[in-house]
């Protein structure tokens, strides 16, 4: 039966009085803004600690059965808790890949035996989990994948090169796109999707130091890794179904992702806040003509992607080019995040050359940073050049 | 500040309905066979085709019900200019439509209903809002005297030629009036037509001087002048939704070509250099349909808050510069053919042209955003 709107109202009310108690203090390092930042141990513990707090307290995988760990309720509560997570503005649920990937995925196609040894561990914190999609030469064009699993006896053998592993240094597990028939007619029909362990003989990870002079993701080497035959998720041949399967768990927990914050929005507010007592020609920054003029531009921007997201969903207004807001919202998105970024430091005065590590750098060098990292979301997932193609190609029907 | 955040959005079966009339009526009646025998005509319009926009009640869609409007609010005008700006449908419907606006806003619906009823009826009619070159300038120089008597001029009236009346916002004494003005009441000489860079329009200066009124052709009261800025906005809007439109026809325009015209052995689609601009523009126009919807929703049929105001200034800015960045694309991606008038690409620049000057370029909106949301 569906909770009535006096129970939803309760609920929001009950996970917001407890998150007022229990957010954590900010500690004395930064703490990454999404899961791809998570560069030290000490952030990864603070994280784990973290979310192992939301889980136990009842407010991650709420729709997930609780045979499996979760809490059996419907999805509308686990949305109202992550509404609430983002309005309190507490730390990201770092474990992403599995609580939007890998989880829901295992819950909807996995075996008994797969629900029953991953889901807790996802939802608890205890398994981390990363991906495995990207290879060197294959930066965004994911289907030509060519790292290779190859069955023999009652193992698959896998060999070839991942890269942009997030966290792979630290995972215990990665859902892996690797090619099982190199001989199959069309590249996609020759891939097949892995869950696979990280720690056995063959794999290793090698760290990548990031522009922000920070580690967050690896490169992983498959080196006559063997794993058991039961890692294959589906059937040989379905990896690419499998793993366009995944990008609908990004429409959050009603699509059946485990729930909690994957990254911490940067609005035009906070950077207006960010900019007490910076002036310009001896007067505060805001009253500068030019600068005006800028952040009126940033604040349409965002504007206009959150009345987008509202348009959206009306079908009469979406009749000219269907599908073009859902299909650019990646490129947009993380287009307006750089530029909002690049402006804010742009606005520091002499303070924005300034760095993480200096004593006097603004909010300890937070927009900085975030600057450089926002080029993740620009270059990851296809890069904005190859999200054009995709525009251009499927909305407006230009050819290849 | 809560301005940044206001993102209401909402589109009533209405809307949806006149939106989906509009869209079909728009494509029948203004084929570009039309759109190019109406350039060189001299009303600029097809009289017939006006005549069945009023007989669908299109100018009173935002009139109140006692004056035979549809009382629907000005939202419900949004779709259908859209829709005619997506065919560069010619009409003087948005002039008539805002001097029934600033009639309605300055004295009411009582007194305002015998030029309401007349514009319900199928009249044309326009405000004259300029006098100088300057939309940030409001300050108003033509007289109303005690005898009843106009003194001045007026510039860039749209549609006056075919006006049955126009408003002209004048100053007695201190104190801001609405005159207006039967075509009846002025020679044709008054009128000086301009030469317009969009061949779809007209305006003419008007010479006001000499015009005698009887006084129930003054309108005055405390509401005049903030009529006066909100019929502005208003205009910034429909300006805005018809700027949309027509960006959208110019981007159908330019993947068509894309699609059909072959150099070096392909489609000159399949070049990223072309292809990615046609993306930057799908995307400006989507937020400029986003901005303009989000308008039609906060605008309101009482005096214009905050949040109206600044929805109605960021669909002007956003919608004119997609049609602007659209229509300058559409001639260079035409190549050769785009320097020749029988490409359809000159619409659209010119189009472009002409509609940011109307109720404030996207700078004049910005500056006065700055103001609204960072002060």
């Amino acid at each position: 039966m569906a909770a009535t709107e006096q129970e939803l109202h309760e609920f929001r009310e009950e996970v917001s009085a407890w998150m007022k108690v229990n957010k954590p203090a900010d500690p004395d390092f930064l703490l990454p803004q999404s899961f791809m930042e998570v560069g030290d141990e000490r952030q990864l513990e603070f994280l784990r600690e973290w979310q192992f707090r939301l889980w136990s307290a009842g407010y991650l995988g709420m729709a997930w059965p609780k045979a499996y760990g979760g809490g059996g309720a419907e999805p509308v509560f686990q949305s109202i808790a992550d509404q609430e997570m983002r309005r309190h503005n507490v730390p990201i649920c770092f474990n992403v890949i599995g609580l939007g990937w890998a989880g829901p995925l295992i819950k909807d196609i996995g075996t008994e035996e797969a629900k029953a040894k991953y889901l807790k561990g996802i939802l608890n914190a205890e398994d981390i989990w990363c991906q495995g999609f990207s290879e060197p030469d294959h930066g965004s064009d994911l289907g030509n994948a060519q790292t290779r699993a190859v069955r023999e006896a009652d193992q698959y053998v896998l060999n070839g090169q991942k890269i942009w592993t997030t966290m792979g240094n630290f995972a215990k597990y990665m859902i892996l796109l690797a090619r099982t028939n190199p001989e199959a007619e069309r590249k996609y029909d020759g891939l097949s999707f892995f869950l696979s362990p990280m720690h056995v003989e063959g794999v290793e990870t090698r760290p990548i130091r990031k522009i922000t002079g920070e580690y967050g993701f690896t490169e992983t080497f498959f080196t006559d890794a063997r794993i058991p035959l039961d890692c294959l998720m589906g059937e040989e041949g379905q990896g690419w179904k499998i793993a366009m399967q995944t990008l609908q768990y990004e429409r959050g927990a009603e699509a059946g992702a485990a729930g909690g914050l994957s990254m911490i929005r940067v609005t035009v507010q906070d950077m207006l806040d960010s900019l007490q007592g910076v002036c310009r020609d001896g007067e505060p920054v805001l009253e500068d003509p030019v600068v005006r003029d800028a952040v009126v531009q940033a604040i349409m921007e965002e504007k206009a992607l959150m009345l987008g997201l509202r348009r959206m969903g009306i079908g009469p207004l979406n009749t000219d080019y269907p599908g073009s807001i859902a299909l650019s919202s990646k490129l947009r998105a993380s287009e307006v995040t750089r530029r909002l970024r690049q402006l804010a430091i742009g606005l520091q005065g002499a303070e924005g050359g300034l760095y993480v590590g200096d004593p006097a750098a603004r909010q300890g060098g937070f927009w900085q940073r975030a600057y450089f990292n926002s080029f993740s979301a620009t270059i990851g997932g296809g890069t904005s050049q190859v999200q054009a193609n995709i525009v251009a190609e499927h909305i407006l029907g230009l050819p290849k | 500040m809560n301005l940044i955040g206001h993102t209401e959005l909402r589109f009533t079966e209405e809307q949806a309905m006149l939106l989906h009339v509009a869209q079909e009526f728009c494509r029948n009646k203004s084929p570009a066979e039309s759109v190019r025998a109406l350039l060189e005509s001299d009303v600029g319009y097809d009289v017939s085709v006006w005549q069945e926009m009023t007989e669908l009640g299109w100018s009173g869609i935002a009139l109140p019900e006692s004056c035979g409007g549809a009382g629907l609010g000005v939202g419900a005008l949004v779709p259908v200019v859209e829709s005619t700006g997506r065919t560069l449908l010619a009409s003087p419907l948005i002039s008539t439509a805002l001097a029934g606006q600033l009639l309605l806003r300055a004295v009411g619906p009582d007194k305002a209903e015998p030029w309401l009823s007349r514009i319900v009826g199928g009249a044309v009619a326009t405000v004259a809002w300029l006098e100088s070159n300057d939309w940030g300038d409001s300050n108003i120089k033509v007289t109303l005297d005690a005898t009843g008597q106009l003194d001045g001029q007026k510039r860039f009236v749209s549609d006056a030629n075919a006006a049955d009346f126009i408003v002209v916002p004048a100053r007695r004494n201190s104190e801001m009036v609405l005159a207006v003005v039967s075509a009846d009441m002025f020679p044709e000489s008054a009128l000086t037509l301009n030469t317009l860079v969009d061949l779809t329009r007209r305006s003419a200066n008007f010479n006001c001087s000499g015009i005698r009124l009887t006084p129930e052709n003054i309108l005055a009261g405390d509401a005049v002048e903030g009529a006066l800025a909100d019929t502005r906005l208003l205009g910034a809007l429909l300006v805005a939704a018809e700027a949309a439109g027509s960006a959208g026809a110019c981007l159908d325009t330019v993947v068509e070509y894309l699609n059909t015209r072959k150099q070096f052995g392909k489609l000159i689609g399949a070049y990223q250099a072309l292809k990615h601009p046609c993306v930057d523009i799908l995307m400006e126009l989507d937020s400029a349909r986003s901005f303009v919807y989000h308008a039609a929703t906060v605008v309101m049929d009482e005096v214009l808050n905050e949040a109206a105001e600044a929805a109605c200034r960021m669909a002007k800015v956003q919608a004119n510069d997609v049609l602007s960045y659209a229509g300058d694309r559409a001639v260079q991606f035409h190549g050769g053919m785009g320097f020749t008038w029988d490409c359809d690409a000159q619409l659209y620049i010119r189009r472009a042209q002409w509609s940011q000057q109307q109720f404030g370029d996207p700078l004049h909106h910005r500056k006065r955003l700055a103001a609204l949301l960072l002060d």
